[in-house]
């Protein structure tokens, strides 16, 4: 053989390039990702929310929120100079600011959770039915078929009832159950684009396992697209959270804008012309909702070099 | 052409053998298609073979099923003699040996893989030792020096030629005994070309490697080929030594084949009539008669072998060395050049 | 060297067991037998549904008589009877429902009427509310869709897409508690005109000229609420299949041929560009069958979602258990309508 010496490369350095490189690569991907305004606009707004949850229980004491202890306030008190009744009170005499605060916390942490879940069902069927041929591939696929005719309300209350009390973790889990299949159905149209690629052929030929090619080179492959999806579930999650808040389907203690919804509508807020209860809480939900899928369409250019090209 | 034809044609180790393969798709619709419709092909040890045909004539059907992608419907690919196996296990250890080497060097590489992990993957995957020096032996024998500079280098930055070396590579780090190239220089600069094949005829003479090369070009074939295997519609319809089959080529269709290429002059020009074979309506007796010039020309009637062509199937080439031969002959399977039985 | 097809096949890329390409043949087939290999599948997932629908009822916790007695009136045979039933194996029970799944024996705990009898009282409201805002919501939303997409870029397209993507984003039964604040109780300077209490008061038949309008009348916001927010989803979609579309060669060989602006976009544009939308048109008009709810309770239309939301809150098992059905069925029919219309228009679906 007409091998030069056998050549030691330095791990160290191996590391150092590859974490160059990925430097690199972020620098890249921040930049093409700030080219566009709707993008920057929705982190903002997701920044603010997410600084606005973190920082209630300091700014808002939980007092302001126990409908026993402002039984003193009046009921819809409109808007005053007051910090905290800046938003005026709700049906109970409670801060309207103070929940629309507290309401934020839900709203994130139910939204990226079971995104999260419906993520990680959604690509491992979606990937199962493009790699799989026959009865295995075709079962994920007439599974994913199957519950996206699922009617997603009934499904979701009736889960919630067998699955016992309402408390915000079953929530996740329900949305996190009925929100898969659209990226399941996604990800097996991008992972049949991949297989169709020659490289699967040839890390076929090269002695790899079925589990070794969706690993290294489906998954890799389909990811981007996986994130972008995912953060636009996010948005449709928390509008369907709002939803079962607002059919009275959420654990009842917790401080939601659909909560908020709900008991305007119940106490008959739009009725009685008390707006500040009805409009903020609606607007908080649809700059939340707006954030990710600004993020998410943005992403889903800046990963997509097909679409990036125009 | 290579100067080592005689050595390798004494040489009578079989690597790869393929017995009376047949491989079959389902269309939903169209009926079956036989893509590979009875072939016979020995490779011997150093070997290159050419594998020429017109698109949609099986030949990379053929070379997926010896790479064990595709199973045949009926008989056998045979490695060392040995029957392959077509569970997971088997596959691998075979795939060890068989190596493949892609049209589209771009397609083949992943895009997120940098060229190390890519020739690094097969040793990897067979759990190899030496990993690094293995993937930098490989690298440098595929022409990609010093190998390190390459090792962290993404498929976007380098060359077409050179990811192609870096596939070529990537087989070559597992130490196999064949490679199959499908079409592997067609995708690439003329100026590249060249370099390619050197490197495979360079490969063969210092690893001893047998090369099975796809492809459509008849250019390509006498530049690398020790033997051409000419198919046709599933089958073979002409074999023998690469000189012996161009200079002399004896089925109507490698005429034809030939006619067109513009290195072969002093031929007319032979143009195919009709359709472009379709493998799910393969026609009745010889499968060529309906484009075949010999028929059209009259040629075939006045040999008294018109009805032949017609209605009876010309004998499936032999991959065997004849009785009392020490070498593969050079043979055709056509009615003119071996006349029927009952003519 | 030669680079040189013979034969006179050039593109290896048609050789369709090229390698490292998806391994199947090209295949034509007809719209016929499309259509037959759909409504199969289309009954493979209304049987996935109705077992769905049997364990996931099954699973619930409660006493299950209770459950499907209800108010009404029952005797004690009837009762026994039921009991037994309830009583018996799962597998038995299994096999009851197999035998009549649609349950029309089954009764409405709340109205104490056969759930299907409920269900098509209902269902006349649910289907002018849907005709209504789908109706609306298709032509504005695909108007918006193909000016904003035909004009990428321009004040509108800008304009209309921050709109839509904020539609997008919003709640429905938000948009209708803020319709009813502004419209209905007249707020800062918006006139209260329109009603929100129920379509059908006392004495009201609605087959007279009355009857209609006072329905009409109340269908004006709910539908104006679903409209404004599937709108959102169908031009957004068609925006981005136009532009798709836009960059296709076809549309550059017709520009170059001369063809007005006008007549590429009706001609060769819009016509590709709509499948998409179609397609998700089909697909929420099962979906908005279901996803009224919250709508339909925040103006008490009387349709299949406040319906749904009464079930709910008396937990009516029977009834819930029946609008599941229909809900899921409906969205299955309008699948499939969806697939086969498409395949009829773009012969390249039916694969």
């Amino acid at each position: 053989m007409t091998t030069d010496t056998a050549p030691t490369v330095a791990i160290p350095s191996v590391r150092a390039i590859r974490w160059k490189r990925r430097q690199v690569a972020t620098a890249r991907f921040i930049r093409a990702f700030s080219r566009y305004r709707s993008g920057l606009f929705g982190v903002g707004i997701l920044l603010f929310f997410v600084a606005v949850a973190v920082s209630a229980p300091y700014v808002f004491p939980e007092y302001l929120l126990d409908p026993n202890a402002n039984l003193s306030n009046s009921v819809y008190a409109p808007p005053s100079a007051e910090f905290y009744y800046w938003m005026g009170t709700d049906d109970l005499g409670r801060s309207v600011l103070a929940e629309l605060a507290w309401g934020a916390r839900p709203s994130l942490v139910v939204g990226i959770l079971a995104s999260i879940m419906a993520m990680i069902i959604g690509t491992l069927v979606g990937i199962a039915s493009g790699h799989f041929r026959g009865f295995f591939g075709g079962s994920m696929e007439r599974l994913t078929d199957w519950f996206l005719v699922l009617p997603f309300v009934p499904t979701v209350i009736v889960l919630q009832a067998v699955l016992g009390e309402t408390t915000i973790w079953i929530t996740v889990i329900v949305l996190g159950i009925t929100s898969w299949p659209g990226t399941a159905r996604l990800v097996r149209a991008q992972t049949l684009s991949v297989e169709a690629r020659p490289y699967i052929e040839r890390a076929k030929v090269l002695g790899n396992s079925d589990w070794a090619q969706m690993v290294r080179h489906i998954l890799p492959n389909v990811m981007p697209l996986v994130i972008a999806n995912t953060t636009l579930t996010v948005a449709i999650v928390i509008l369907s959270m709002t939803t079962l808040a607002f059919l009275g389907l959420l654990d009842p203690n917790l401080i939601s804008w659909g909560g908020m919804l709900d008991s305007a509508d119940a106490t008959g807020a739009a009725l009685q012309g008390a707006w500040w209860f009805l409009i903020p809480p609606g607007l908080c939900v649809i700059a939340v909702v707006l954030a990710f899928t600004l993020i998410g369409r943005t992403l889903e250019v800046v990963l997509n070099p097909r679409l990036g090209s125009n | 052409m290579s100067s080592s034809v005689e050595d390798v044609h004494t040489q009578t180790e079989i690597v790869i053998e393929v017995d009376d393969l047949h491989v079959t798709f389902e269309g939903r619709e169209g009926g079956t298609a036989r893509a590979v419709d009875g072939v016979n092909i020995a490779m011997r040890k150093g070997e290159i073979i050419a594998m020429v045909g017109e698109s949609g004539c099986g030949k990379t059907t053929l070379a997926r099923t010896i790479l064990g992608l595709e199973k045949p419907a009926s008989g056998t690919v045979l490695s060392h003699g040995e029957p392959l196996q077509y569970s997971g296990r088997a596959l691998k250890t075979y795939r060890k040996n068989v190596q493949l080497v892609l049209q589209d060097p771009t397609g083949s590489l992943n895009p997120r893989h940098s060229v190390y992990e890519a020739v690094a993957e097969g040793p990897r995957t067979h759990g190899m030792d030496d990993e690094t020096g293995r993937v930098s032996r490989a690298l440098a024998m595929a022409g990609l020096r010093p190998p390190e500079r390459f090792f962290l280098r993404y498929p976007h930055e380098l060359s077409g030629g050179q990811r192609q070396r870096v596939v070529i590579a990537g087989a070559l780090a597992l130490d196999p005994d064949v490679i199959i190239a499908d079409e592997p220089v067609s995708s690439l600069d003329a100026s590249v070309r060249g370099e390619i094949l050197a490197l495979m005829l360079k490969l063969r003479d210092e690893l001893g490697l047998t090369l099975l090369v796809v492809t459509h070009d008849l250019g390509l074939a006498w530049n690398i080929a020790d033997r051409i295997v000419v198919m046709y519609l599933g089958r073979v319809v002409e074999q023998g030594p690469t000189e012996e089959v161009l200079n002399n080529p004896q089925h109507p269709y490698t005429r034809a084949l030939l006619s067109v290429v513009p290195e072969m002059h002093g031929t007319e020009q032979i143009v195919l009539s009709g359709e472009t074979p379709d493998p799910t309506k393969i026609p009745s007796g010889c499968r060529f008669h309906p484009r075949c010039q010999e028929v059209r020309d009259g040629v075939a009637e006045k040999a008294g072998v018109l009805a032949a062509c017609q209605s009876v199937s010309p004998v499936i080439l032999s991959a065997q060395i004849p009785v009392g031969e020490t070498e593969l002959g050079h043979d055709a399977a056509c009615h003119l050049v071996t006349p029927p039985p009952t003519a | 060297m030669a680079q040189q097809e013979p034969g006179g096949v050039s593109d290896a890329a048609l050789d369709p067991t090229e390698f490292g390409r998806v391994q199947r043949p090209s295949r034509v087939s007809g719209i016929g037998r499309f259509t037959a290999r759909r409504l199969l599948t289309g009954l493979g997932t209304l049987a996935f549904v109705l077992v769905f629908n049997f364990f996931l009822f099954q699973m619930l916790p409660g006493d299950p008589l209770a459950r499907y007695k209800g108010a009404r009136e029952i005797s004690a045979e009837d009762l026994a009877a039921l009991r037994q039933e309830l009583e018996s194996p799962l597998w038995e029970q299994f096999f009851n429902y197999v035998k009549d799944p649609l349950q029309l024996d089954s009764y409405s705990t709340i109205q104490g009427k056969p759930v299907w009898e409920v269900i098509a009282d209902a269902l006349p409201w649910t289907l002018i509310l849907l005709g209504t805002s789908t109706l609306l919501a298709t032509v504005i939303g695909i108007w918006i869709g193909i000016r904003a997409g035909w004009n990428r870029g321009s004040k509108f397209d800008k304009n209309s897409t921050g709109i839509t993507l904020f539609l997008y984003a919003t709640p429905e039964f938000w948009l209708g508690l803020l319709l009813i604040l502004f419209f209905s109780t007249g707020f800062w300077i918006f006139p209260g005109i329109f009603p929100s209490g129920s379509a059908i008061g006392s004495g009201l038949d609605p087959w007279t000229v009355d009857g209609v309008i006072s329905i009409a009348w109340h269908t004006v916001l709910p539908a104006a609420s679903l409209a404004a927010v599937y709108l959102a989803d169908y031009s957004l979609i068609m925006r981005a299949s136009m532009v798709d579309e836009l960059g296709q060669d076809y549309l550059m060989t017709a520009r170059a041929k001369g063809l007005m602006d006008r007549a590429i976009r009706r001609g060769h544009a819009v016509p590709n560009a709509s499948l998409p939308t179609i397609t998700l048109i089909f697909l929420n008009i099962g979906f908005i069958i279901g996803g009224a709810i919250t709508v339909e309770t925040v103006f008490s239309y009387p349709g299949l979602g406040l319906l749904t939301w009464n079930a709910i809150q008396a937990d009516d098992l029977p009834l819930l258990q029946a609008l599941f059905l229909f809900f899921s069925v409906s969205v299955i029919v309008f699948n499939m309508i969806a697939d086969i219309v498409i395949a009829a228009i773009d012969p390249r679906i039916r694969l």
